[in-house]
């Protein structure tokens, strides 16, 4: 019979959720949610910026909210103002490539290829993958916050992701 | 708004205190960033302090600017967006290259050759693609002692320029044969005031920035205008302007900027309107102001001096060729078209650089580039630099509030000031005004500071400020007059003429070459880090086009020699032996972009021996008369020119075997070949 102090059990559970972590992150890179430049954000974070990739992720969540809603405003208009619409794209295609969001970057750099032809159904359906992936890349990277969380408050430490490409 | 912890206002930089640089430094290096997108300036506040570096970080340009002012020698560097909502990167590159002359590094999502250009031509120091990594960062500590080392060299270049100013005075518009003595004697006197400059600084690295503010500069153009455009020598002016601190070499790299500054401005106005036989009036037409006319009087003046075989020369030494007749011939109605100004185009409008990236190379000459052939593109356009970059900056007086150009205003028509002068050529210039409009013309005109070389330039250019104190670079302006690219040590004149004549005609193989390595180097990062993701992509089925990351690291191959080109030679050398993973001549992909590979190696290979051989000699050919004036005058521009034309001419399959004048005043010694 295998007794577990609670100690151990803790542990455990520190572990798994380690893991679960590691896991998970590893899954966005190789989706494609995530590219290197969130591993940068990581390694940014230590003792005396504990929170920063938070910081960073929850503004980056706000600009591009407000980012997606200026395009869809633009993208409304009789008349559509290309260059306007550009450069919100152009906008978001630096954050989200600053926050290595790869897969939101890809779809603004197919986007504003359209932006610059003037296409406007491109542009649309464009500006809906966009959003999609916006939506999705939040999910995870809300999902990988509240893990990293999670271990904090279970007295664990994040382990550190290593990858090598 | 956000403000950083603002410690770099009264921190001593470690740059400053002492002979010696800091064993700390680069740390505790001040910069200054300036990012509209909230995220961005947080990761690289945040990247930047992992450097060590004392951090400022502002969401506007305006807020930047002013807390650049209120901290004279706050800064060290400053890092800036291109596109910001309230005003655009490159503007408030300018300012600040204009009023605290520190060094500006250009950041942006976007990798577009033209747009990194436009970093090149307005003097920023580098160009880093976002996403910026912090390896990048880390390295940017080497534009604040290159740029204080420049600014020691231009001091000493100073004494040539100088000499060769009233030599060129001297000079008539034929009269080249004395330019064998007058260069020995600039020589002279150069190393006679290299001693006092020496003594003035007591190392290369302590160099007391001086900050050029409204009122000092006022000071200047009181001066120089009370000496006389003539003889506005740094020594002159500086016992003139009798401002305790000052000294000799900083009114000397002022004063060359400036006159830089007026060239552009003459090259601009030549640009705005149309140059045919109702020129002034169309003028008038257009711009609505006397004044404009004055100076495009002026220019056209200049312009109307180039004699048609001295363009002749010009571009078949470029090219290579025997002296052809001058090759630019269109008809006129095709000068209207090259000549009429699109204000839209080239004004700053914010996050709008996609219309200089779009438009066709009117940057430099409008419509040229569309009726000549890219050879001939490259030649007006090595010529025009500093005409074509005013063009890039002016926009149309009427369009904008331009505040330089309203000073002009204020003062009396150009018309009259150049009638004042004393010149003889003077009051030539409205007969020149009509005659030059003629095929060859506009060549002529662009050419026309080059080529004539002597008084005239001279002259013409510098009646223009004579006015007017106020015709000063708008330090104070908040309305974004571009002035005029004061930093700029590059010629501006590499903008897009090749970019569309090389790039577009003549794809990747156009400039590439070691530049590369110097600002496309976040992006081969990138490339190489991306380029690995590419399966991820594909077994999830993602659309997504990996040819994409190819077209902007191609891009940025082509346009980073142009960075490189900026930063001059000693940042060629530093390019090469900094960036390991991007030497010359080693494989960058290893992904297996065979086409990059080659290009990169084969070019920059070649490129590297032009830049040693026939850059050098094309500026001897090209000028073979005034060379030794002109070179002092326009030595740094023409280290660009040159390297254009070397670049070109490796597209062309024109060898350095072609030209056979040795020269050697170039000292090219750093690059490793």
């Amino acid at each position: 019979m295998l007794v577990l102090c609670e100690g151990q059990r803790q542990n455990m559970e520190v572990d798994q959720m380690q893991r679960q972590y590691l896991d998970y992150t590893k899954s966005l890179f190789l989706e494609g949610f995530l590219d290197g430049q969130f591993l940068q954000l990581q390694q940014l974070q230590d003792e005396n910026n504990p929170d920063f990739v938070v910081e960073v992720v929850s503004l980056f969540f706000e600009d591009s909210e407000r980012l997606l809603n200026d395009l869809t405003f633009s993208l409304e208009q009789k008349t559509i103002d290309f260059k306007k619409v550009d450069a919100h794209v152009h906008q978001l295609k630096g954050s989200s490539s600053s926050i290595g969001a790869q897969r939101v970057k890809n779809c603004c750099i197919a986007f504003r290829n359209f932006c610059e032809e003037q296409n406007i159904d491109a542009c649309l359906s464009c500006l809906q993958q966009v959003k999609q992936e916006y939506c999705h890349v939040k999910n995870k990277l809300e999902t990988l916050i509240r893990l990293e969380q999670q271990i904090v408050a279970a007295g664990g430490s994040i382990p550190v992701m290593e990858f090598s490409f | 708004m956000n403000l950083g912890s603002g410690k770099g206002s009264t921190s001593s930089s470690p740059l400053k205190t002492g002979d010696v640089v800091s064993d700390q430094f680069p740390a505790g290096l001040r910069v200054m960033v300036v990012d509209d997108d909230p995220t961005c300036l947080r990761i690289l506040e945040r990247m930047l302090r992992a450097c060590l570096y004392e951090v400022t970080k502002c969401k506007r340009a305006e807020v930047a600017l002013s807390l650049l002012r209120e901290n004279k020698n706050g800064f060290d560097i400053v890092l800036s967006d291109v596109h910001m909502p309230d005003m655009d990167g490159f503007k408030l590159l300018e300012h600040i290259g204009l009023e605290m002359d520190l060094p500006v590094i250009m950041m942006s999502a976007d990798d577009g050759k033209s747009v990194v250009m436009k970093g090149v031509t307005h003097g920023a120091c580098d160009y880093l693609i976002k996403p910026v990594r912090i390896e990048a960062l880390k390295n940017i500590w080497q534009h604040v002692i290159r740029k204080r080392k420049n600014g020691l060299k231009d001091a000493e270049q100073s004494g040539s320029v100088e000499e060769g100013d009233r030599l060129l005075k001297g000079c008539d518009d034929g009269d080249y044969s004395s330019s064998v003595n007058e260069g020995k004697g600039s020589k002279k006197r150069r190393d006679e005031e290299e001693e006092g400059d020496e003594r003035d600084d007591s190392s290369t690295l302590k160099k007391p920035r001086v900050v050029w503010s409204v009122e000092l500069h006022q000071q200047f153009m009181a001066s120089v205008n009370q000496l006389g455009i003539d003889k506005a020598v740094p020594k002159k002016i500086l016992e003139l302007m009798n401002v305790p601190g000052l000294t000799r070499e900083n009114v000397a790299s002022h004063l060359q900027k400036y006159r830089l500054y007026l060239r552009r401005l003459s090259g601009v106005s030549l640009q705005q309107g149309n140059l045919t036989n109702s020129f002034i009036s169309s003028q008038e037409a257009t711009f609505g102001a006397t004044s404009i006319n004055g100076i495009d009087l002026q220019t056209l003046s200049v312009a109307g001096q180039l004699p048609a075989q001295s363009l002749a020369k010009l571009q078949a030494a470029a090219l290579g060729r025997t002296t052809a007749k001058a090759g630019v011939s269109m008809p006129l109605s095709d000068q209207k078209n090259l000549f009429s100004f699109e204000s839209p185009r080239l004004r700053f409008a914010e996050g709008s650089l996609h219309h200089l990236s779009n438009s066709k190379p009117m940057n430099l000459l409008h419509g040229i580039p569309t009726n000549m052939e890219p050879k001939q593109l490259v030649t007006l356009h090595q010529s025009t630099q500093t005409l074509g970059n005013l063009n890039m900056r002016v926009s149309t007086p009427a369009a904008q509030n331009n505040p330089l150009l309203m000073q002009m205003a204020q003062s009396q028509p150009r018309g009259q000031i150049l009638s004042e002068n004393a010149d003889s050529h003077a009051t030539r210039f409205p007969s020149s005004l009509v005659q030059p409009i003629v095929p060859n013309s506009i060549s002529n005109g662009v050419l026309g500071n080059r080529i004539t070389g002597s008084s005239n330039i001279t002259s013409a250019y510098n009646t223009v400020p004579q006015n007017s104190s106020l015709l000063s670079f708008p330090i104070n302006q908040t309305n974004e007059m571009p002035v005029g690219n004061f930093p700029l040590r590059s010629t501006p004149g590499i903008t897009s003429i090749p970019t569309k004549a090389m790039f577009h005609e003549e794809g990747t193989s156009g400039i590439t070459g070691p530049g590369g390595f110097v600002s496309s180097y976040d992006m081969f990062n990138e490339l190489h880090h991306q380029k690995s993701h590419d399966w991820d992509l594909t077994s999830t089925g993602i659309t997504y086009d990996s040819s994409q990351h190819a077209n902007p690291l191609q891009g940025n191959i082509d346009v980073s020699p142009s960075v490189l080109v900026h930063q001059g030679f000693p940042c060629l050398q530093q390019s090469v032996q900094t960036r390991d993973s991007t030497s010359i001549g080693k494989p960058l992909f290893s992904t297996g972009e065979a086409i990059h590979q080659s290009n990169l190696q084969n070019v920059s290979q070649q490129h590297l021996n032009n830049l040693v051989d026939s850059s050098v000699r094309v500026k001897a050919e090209t000028f073979p008369d005034p060379s030794s004036q002109i070179n002092n005058l326009f030595s740094d521009q023409y280290g660009q020119e040159d390297l254009v034309t070397a670049f070109l001419k490796q597209q062309e399959g024109v060898g350095p075997s072609d030209h056979d004048l040795d020269f050697d005043g170039y000292s090219l010694d750093n690059i490793p070949v």
